[in-house]
């Protein structure tokens, strides 16, 4: 059916879409390539070259940036992975069995619930962020993991429920049914059938609720407030402050090993994390 | 095949249809009353606990006076009252439409011309996705603000660059006239989630209707604005609506960029950034509490009226 001229006016666009393309991609890439680069130049280097490769190449930045505010950033480190790594299966836990009851179960009240649960997607979360406040504070939460934590526990973010959900419907009833015809509970049918063919959805959850929760900075600046108790955002923000011109490299430096987490996680899940975000958009 | 209908929150609001509209006159009896409830427990605690009773008490205590430390005490309206007469109030409000209105298109503009592009079937394509999908991950983190800082700072790197033509490049950051287009060229270069999304509806687009355009001599634009973009209109429409809402909550780039200041002389007081200073640098919480109502009013009256608009430019496919 193709006409002899569609094949190569194809062709000719090829060309010139991967030089557009490549330049785009170098200009996006490249103040990330700088960062790196320029973690690794001495202090008096790093503004004096638009070049991202270090002439003269050292770790210096690293060391020094690494205990600069006082507390060790391992200590941030330590406190990010803690708080990351429950929100994560606070998330999977929580969202995947929400899901599983709005996609499967006939209860009362379902679509009143379910609407609920959409209608919280849209409401922003600086208007729960005062009361919710108020609250870990009277329960002496403050200063805590807890208040960064719990809410994840209970299926606080219905984005993930919404993901579930869409994944959910597109799985064959028949093998639930089967199950259960074998007198299979839906606890079981939940569990052996229903959470293995979720495991697309899942890893996307995962992916993306340890990326936000390891980058989010507004509720851990508002929760944290003792340097033994902060998360890397803020031990890089308390870091702008103290160094404020004064040590560009070491701050650098510390930009770097907090975007490390995100990315490696970004390249072990690419794949799977490019396809699940791409889907949420379509049913 | 081709399957348009988007995913939307509230395009999709409906479970399939069961039996009957459930009007509890006589009593329905559901199946998995003891499951279902069993298993929505953790979201239903979740959600009378951290948003609708939260939600309850908040717009109590945006009539209130409250610093946290002592009992609120009630004013009536008088916080939504002296919102309006409170100028760095008017200016953050100011700051963040010019900000959600022109990041938002500039960034849907982006994910569309590059999923467009993407979309020829080209070599490496799985490369381009990952690597132009990369800053969206990274753009809320504290470092990339940092970074943003460093390229747009008096000696930074774009000035440097410039200098090799001889331009003498401003203070972007320092000059109240240019600071917040660095935060908006900053959610602009964060447009890999939304060009995921379009990428994958365009794949879905039916090719004969390509192929009929190519036969009957159709230009590359003409087909991109008669058929592309039609067809493309409810991922449109999702990624706009999502999109608006995250730009009315953006904080860590203003709040990094301007020292949490929203300097400078104000030019980058995001909303969200001068709620955080009311709310917790001055405590005047009861205050901030209007100011978070008043927001979400603001979202839900840009969501109402796109999906009140979405029926004349949304195409639902057949």
């Amino acid at each position: 059916m193709t006409t002899p001229a569609l094949p190569r006016r194809r062709a000719r666009f090829h060309w010139r879409a991967h030089v557009v393309l490549l330049l785009t991609l170098i200009v996006m890439i490249y103040p990330l390539v700088w960062l790196v680069g320029a973690s690794f130049k001495p202090e008096n280097l790093i503004f004096t070259t638009v070049n991202p490769l270090p002439f003269q190449f050292t770790v210096a930045n690293y060391l020094s940036g690494w205990t600069a505010t006082g507390t060790s950033f391992s200590v941030y480190l330590a406190n990010s992975a803690t708080v990351s790594i429950c929100v994560v299966v606070g998330n999977l836990v929580s969202c995947s069995m929400a899901a599983y009851a709005f996609a499967r179960l006939d209860f009362a009240l379902r679509r009143v619930w379910f609407a609920l649960m959409l209608g919280t997607l849209m409401l922003p979360f600086q208007a729960t962020l005062i009361p919710q406040y108020t609250i870990f504070y009277q329960l002496n939460w403050i200063n805590t993991f807890l208040p960064l934590v719990v809410p994840y526990l209970l299926a606080y973010d219905a984005f993930f429920i919404f993901l579930m959900v869409q994944f959910i419907r597109g799985i064959p009833r028949e093998l639930d049914e089967a199950a259960a015809l074998d007198g299979a509970g839906q606890l079981r049918v939940f569990l052996t059938i229903t959470v293995p063919l979720l495991r697309p959805a899942l890893i996307t959850t995962g992916v993306l609720t340890f990326i936000w929760t390891f980058n989010d900075f507004l509720r851990q600046l508002v929760y944290l407030s003792d340097n033994s108790r902060y998360t890397v955002p803020l031990g890089l923000n308390s870091f702008i402050d103290k160094a404020s011109g004064s040590s560009y490299g070491g701050m650098l430096a510390m930009s770097v090993v907090t975007l490390v987490p995100t990315v490696a996680v970004f390249l072990i899940s690419q794949r799977r994390l490019v396809d699940g975000v791409a889907n949420t958009g379509i049913k | 095949m081709p399957e348009n209908t988007v995913a939307a929150p509230a395009a999709v609001p409906v479970p399939p249809p069961p039996e009957a509209p459930v009007r509890v006159h006589k009593r329905k009896r559901h199946k998995h009353n003891l499951a279902g409830y069993g298993f929505i427990a953790p979201w239903l605690i979740g959600v009378f606990g951290f948003t609708l009773i939260p939600m309850v008490y908040s717009l109590y205590l945006s009539l209130t006076k409250f610093s946290l430390l002592a009992a609120p005490q009630w004013t009536g309206f008088d916080n939504y009252v002296n919102l309006l007469h409170d100028q760095r109030y008017l200016q953050a409000v100011k700051v963040t439409l010019i900000y959600v209105l022109t990041s938002v298109p500039l960034k849907l503009a982006l994910a569309l011309l590059v999923a467009v592009a993407l979309n020829r079937g080209l070599a490496a394509l799985g490369f381009y996705r990952s690597v132009f999908y990369l800053p969206s991950l990274l753009g809320a983190s504290v470092a990339v603000s940092v970074m943003w800082r460093q390229i747009f700072s008096q000696q930074g790197l774009l000035n440097e660059f410039l200098s090799w033509f001889g331009i003498r490049g401003a203070d972007w950051i320092g000059d109240p006239r240019y600071a917040l287009w660095t935060l908006v060229l900053l959610s602009g270069w964060q447009f890999g989630t939304p060009m995921l999304i379009f990428l994958a509806g365009l794949k879905q687009l039916p090719q004969e209707l390509y192929e009929a355009a190519a036969l009957d001599g159709a230009g590359r634009f003409r087909v991109f604005f008669t058929i592309t973009l039609p067809l493309l209109s409810p991922m449109v429409f999702f990624n706009l609506v999502l999109e608006t809402i995250n730009a009315f909550q953006t904080f860590t780039p203003a709040f990094v960029v301007s020292s949490g200041t929203g300097g400078p002389i104000d030019s980058t007081l995001l909303y969200t950034l001068y709620l955080y200073l009311k709310g917790f640098g001055s405590l005047q919480m009861g205050y901030a509490s209007a100011m978070a109502w008043v927001l979400f009013l603001v979202i839900g009256a840009f969501t109402a009226v796109y999906f009140w608009s979405a029926r004349r430019w949304v195409n639902y496919a057949e």
